[in-house]
């Protein structure tokens, strides 16, 4: 265990570098709040009003809560020393594949603060709300337009809860039509979230074998197709970081098959502006508002996740709906006033992510049609970039260029005995947040790098120097550097196994 | 445009290096049929013009400090504190990721750490994750994960469980077995036990539900737990958790709760926070992401994600949720305004807003022919007007006052809902608000 909140000791630690605190300058170890914080102590001034026990039916709280309390000033400062332990798209390249780590833009926080937006409540009266009801429906204007597709869900809370979204869809559509089809279709490349759901809505999943160039198969993709297929889900650019250039072939086998086309909309920064789905064929898509029109990550979240449909899957778009007459904006929140369409139930309480849409919907606005072009275009440009850069030196297992993402695998390691996990935490070591490692499945020791379109050439040049250098340092037949990394990060490696062979979830005094 | 550093230089000494002459010539595997099609939306926009344009959505509507307001029934305002916010735009947490990279995640991990504590101590729970989207998704998510430790599949959900939750938990779970709904009941139990059989997993109860009613629950899980069934406590307005008893130690099995008053804005709607507790033994089959204890080669104490063989991108169709992103920053913001508030703090918060509740109940109901539905609340009780209530709160609305939220909103297809009204007092009302809303209540209803 550490010496964290531990008066200084008197002696400073045997280890080489070692301090009297315990603390090395601007690294600190900081303790749990339940090792500094008293139960007596209240950083929020409240007065102490006396109750009675009349309307409480004898269901007071009894005994003691078990949460300390802390100052402002300490309050402040541990959890301002514990951000200094965590690596950030503003401190750094964070190239996590599959997650477009963009710059967040500024004005997007201080917009969605406005007290029309953050102090508004999801129940009031509607005509009190017409700003914000306008607010939804033009973002939905721009992600219909953006996507070519007719309507759109907004109140998908995640990628994932989206991807629910469009397949309950599909399954009420099949219900309609008196069509029972068991099976989902997923790339084995595909992101975990796309059979898990799948799995959720009672299909079984079937998976769909890829080329030897990292696409699907459209031969096996036909063969699997029959009357008991109810949809694929498909990324694109696909989790390869490539483009699907069978979309349209794929959408009209799906179709003539009888069954719906999800795409997986994670990868949409590669392509915003440039190409609509819908012109590829596709039933649904989920948009990742978090990725692609840059609501902050927030360590986890939150995230926001609307679908657009076809005509073919509209009607069965959840509640609520939004429509606009004479009077202004209108929730639709009952099933019964919906006819003639049939929404198939609700994805979560009240409206949608409104803080997260009115930050999507700045980024948009700001770019404008233009500026969305130009950003993924100079997303798929620094992808290739790294790419053309690396691909002597670091083996990439797919031929020609890439969308926004590269990717890489391990066999430039043969030979060695270092693996992906120590290349990242080498990584490291050298300032960056690592890359996506082992995903996609498919491709062995996968590094998958998508540098978006906020990094300055100066920044990808460096990275690129510095997986050179990793790179030749590996082949040279000294793995120190690597299996000992990382050794400048707040913590070295931690160990995963015990933590989950005997988890410990909570502090207990 | 300001948000991309590349300029033409760049991208030509990018494109040599690839050995293509245009960025169009990396897209050229998208079909010619799917090449450059029309936007019709603008052009880019500097940020004095974005701002003005959003500002115009924004003044269109009432925000809650423009009025005396007692709107509730899920979401709640209060005072957060100016610190909060400031600490959730540190960069750091903003703009960070899932932590994956744990050496690099130690602040995310260990204020995770610290909410799975305070969240299991609040609800009473032996465990907590690091949450879910919000309360009515991590509600359903509490009834498939009963079905996987009971073996069973029918959930029956109380008729006074908010009805957006219900509604959510049919979409999520109707799929993996049956939903039974009781009626709703203002004011007093529904008749949830009888519902109960030997293929139920579970049953879930909202406490304080969502008429504001509070209950003992130990009867119930009596009941649930004498047939093999899990309880599911469900709450919406944590602050409740400072005064009233929690559901650990009414026998809940497992807790999906709402965590917006802490921390968070009303933003109409989201985002939000679910908090989710269970019993220790039921731990693999939590969904969600769960931040672990342990040291690094060192032996220094870290935090991981752990368990992650439960979660979709070890598992895949075998998981325990689909759910990747959550609520990350919302959580962060419930831990440090409870961090904050501390024991005493959460005790005298929780105080206050019943004491508020109290004084308006008392004050409304010496209006002629209103009377209080709803006998045992905390901050939250149902009125019964003498006409229908989503006409007063209309209005009301044009006096200055966001009455609450009228019943039949929430019940569309439930007759006897019509004069029912939902109202919320916090520590964010003034006595003037309360003499305000009593003296225009009167004056409506009068008239």
């Amino acid at each position: 265990m550490n010496v964290q909140d531990k008066p200084a000791s008197g002696n400073r630690a045997a280890s080489p570098g070692g301090t009297y605190s315990g603390d090395h300058a601007l690294q600190h170890e900081e303790p749990l709040i339940f090792e500094r914080g008293r139960t007596d102590v209240s950083g929020v001034d409240i007065p102490d009003v006396e109750i009675g026990p009349r309307h409480l039916a004898g269901l007071e709280r009894v005994g003691e809560i078990g949460i300390p309390g802390l100052s402002e000033p300490e309050a402040i400062r541990h959890y301002v020393r514990l951000s200094q332990l965590n690596a950030a798209i503003d401190t750094g390249f964070y190239p996590l594949g599959s997650c477009t780590m963009k710059h967040n833009p500024r004005l997007g926080e201080k917009v969605a603060r406005f007290a029309g937006f953050a102090d508004v409540h999801p129940l009031q009266p509607q005509r009190t709300v017409q700003g914000a009801l306008a607010l939804i429906a033009e973002l939905a204007r721009w992600l219909k337009e953006l996507t070519g597709m007719p309507a759109v869900a907004m109140t998908p809370r995640a990628g994932a809860h989206g991807e629910l979204c469009g397949i309950i869809a599909i399954r009420a559509a099949l219900e309609n039509r008196g069509d029972k089809r068991p099976i989902i279709l997923v790339p084995e490349s595909a992101h975990g979230t796309n059979p898990a759901t799948a799995a959720l809505c009672g299909f079984s999943v079937k998976s769909i074998k890829a080329t030897g160039e990292g696409r699907v198969d459209l031969a096996s993709l036909t063969q699997a197709l029959s009357s008991q297929v109810a949809a694929l889900m498909l990324t694109n650019p696909n989790t390869s970081g490539l483009f699907e250039r069978d979309m349209i072939a794929i959408a009209d086998a799906l179709h003539a098959a009888g069954a719906y086309f999800y795409c997986d909309g994670a990868n949409f920064n590669a392509i915003m502006g440039r190409v609509k789905p819908g012109d590829l064929g596709v039933d649904a898509m989920h948009i990742n508002l978090h990725k692609t029109f840059s609501t902050p990550h927030g360590g986890g979240g939150p995230g926001a996740g609307p679908v657009v449909f076809s005509e073919r899957l509209a009607p069965f778009a959840p509640l609520p709906l939004l429509v606009e007459d004479d009077r202004g904006f209108r929730l639709i929140e009952d099933s019964r006033e919906a006819q003639p369409a049939s929404p198939f139930g609700r994805m979560a309480a009240f409206h949608g992510q409104m803080g997260m849409f009115v930050r999507a919907l700045a980024y948009m606005m700001s770019h404008g049609r233009d500026g969305l072009r130009q950003a993924s275009g100079d997303a798929v440009l620094s992808a290739n970039y790294i790419l053309a850069s690396l691909k002597d030196v670091i083996s990439a297992p797919y031929d020609g260029s890439c969308m926004h993402e590269a990717l890489f695998d391990d066999t430039f390691l043969k030979g060695t005995s270092i693996t992906t996990l120590d290349v990242a935490k080498r990584l490291i070591d050298e300032g960056f947040h690592p890359m996506t490692v082992y995903f996609p499945l498919t491709v062995h020791g996968a590094m998958l790098v998508e540098p978006t379109e906020s990094e300055s050439k100066r920044t990808l040049d460096r990275f690129i120097a510095v997986m050179r250098g990793l790179a030749a340092e590996a082949i040279s037949g000294d793995p120190a550097g690597f299996k000992q990394a990382p050794v400048f990060a707040p913590r070295r490696r931690l160990d995963e196994t015990a933590a989950a062979r005997n988890p410990v979830l909570r502090w207990k005094p | 445009m300001r948000y991309l550093p590349l300029n033409d230089d760049d991208r030509r000494a990018m494109l040599e290096r690839i050995g293509v002459s245009s960025i169009d010539d990396l897209f050229r595997d998208v079909p010619a049929s799917a090449r450059e099609p029309q936007f019709d939306l603008p052009l880019h926009a500097g940020e004095s013009e974005v701002e003005r344009m959003l500002s115009r959505f924004a003044l269109a509507n009432t925000g809650a400090g423009e009025c005396a307001f007692f709107c509730g029934a899920g979401a709640y305002r209060h005072h957060v504190p100016a610190s909060v916010d400031y600490l959730i735009q540190r960069s750091e947490f903003l703009t960070s990721y899932t932590p994956y990279q744990p050496e690099i995640s130690q602040g995310t991990l260990q204020t995770l750490f610290e909410f799975q504590t305070q969240v299991a101590a609040i609800t009473a729970m032996e465990i907590a994750n690091a949450s879910m989207y919000d309360g009515s998704t991590g509600a359903a998510e509490a009834v498939l994960m009963a079905h996987r430790v009971t073996g069973r599949n029918r959930a029956v959900l109380s008729g006074n469980l908010h009805p957006h939750y219900a509604d959510t938990i049919r979409t999520m779970a109707g799929l993996a077995g049956e939903i039974v709904v009781t009626p709703p009941v203002p004011g007093s139990a529904d008749e949830i036990s009888e519902q109960i059989d030997n293929n139920t997993s579970c049953v879930v109860v909202q406490n304080p539900d969502v008429f504001g009613s509070i209950r003992d629950l130990a009867p119930l899980a009596q009941v649930a737990h004498s047939k093999g069934a899990l309880l599911v406590v469900v709450f919406t307005e944590a602050v409740s958790l400072g005064l009233v008893r929690p559901p650990g130690a009414m026998g809940a099995d497992i807790v999906a709760g709402e965590g917006q008053s802490l921390g968070n804005a009303l933003n109409f709607g989201g985002p939000y926070v679910g908090l989710f507790a269970s019993r220790e033994r039921f731990v693999r089959q939590m969904p969600g992401r769960l931040a672990g204890q342990t040291a690094d080669v060192e032996g220094r104490r870290g935090f991981v994600l752990t368990l992650s063989a439960r979660e979709q991108h070890i598992r895949r169709e075998k998981a325990t949720s689909n759910i990747c992103t959550n609520s990350g920053l919302c959580a962060l913001a419930f831990t440090i305004h409870l961090s904050l508030l501390g024991e005493t703090g959460l005790r005298k918060l929780a105080r206050l807003n019943h004491a508020r509740a109290v004084t308006l109940a008392e004050s409304l109901v010496a209006i002629p022919e209103v009377e209080l539905a709803t006998p045992a609340f905390f901050n939250e009780f149902t009125l019964r007007l003498p006409r229908p209530a989503a006409e007063v709160v209309e209005t009301l609305a044009g006096r200055g006052v966001l009455a609450g939220v009228p019943a039949s909103r929430l019940f569309p297809s439930h007759t006897g809902c019509e004069n029912l009204l939902i109202v919320a007092a916090t520590e964010t009302n003034a006595e003037s608000d309360i003499d305000l809303y009593r003296d225009e209540l009167g004056g409506v209803l009068a008239r």
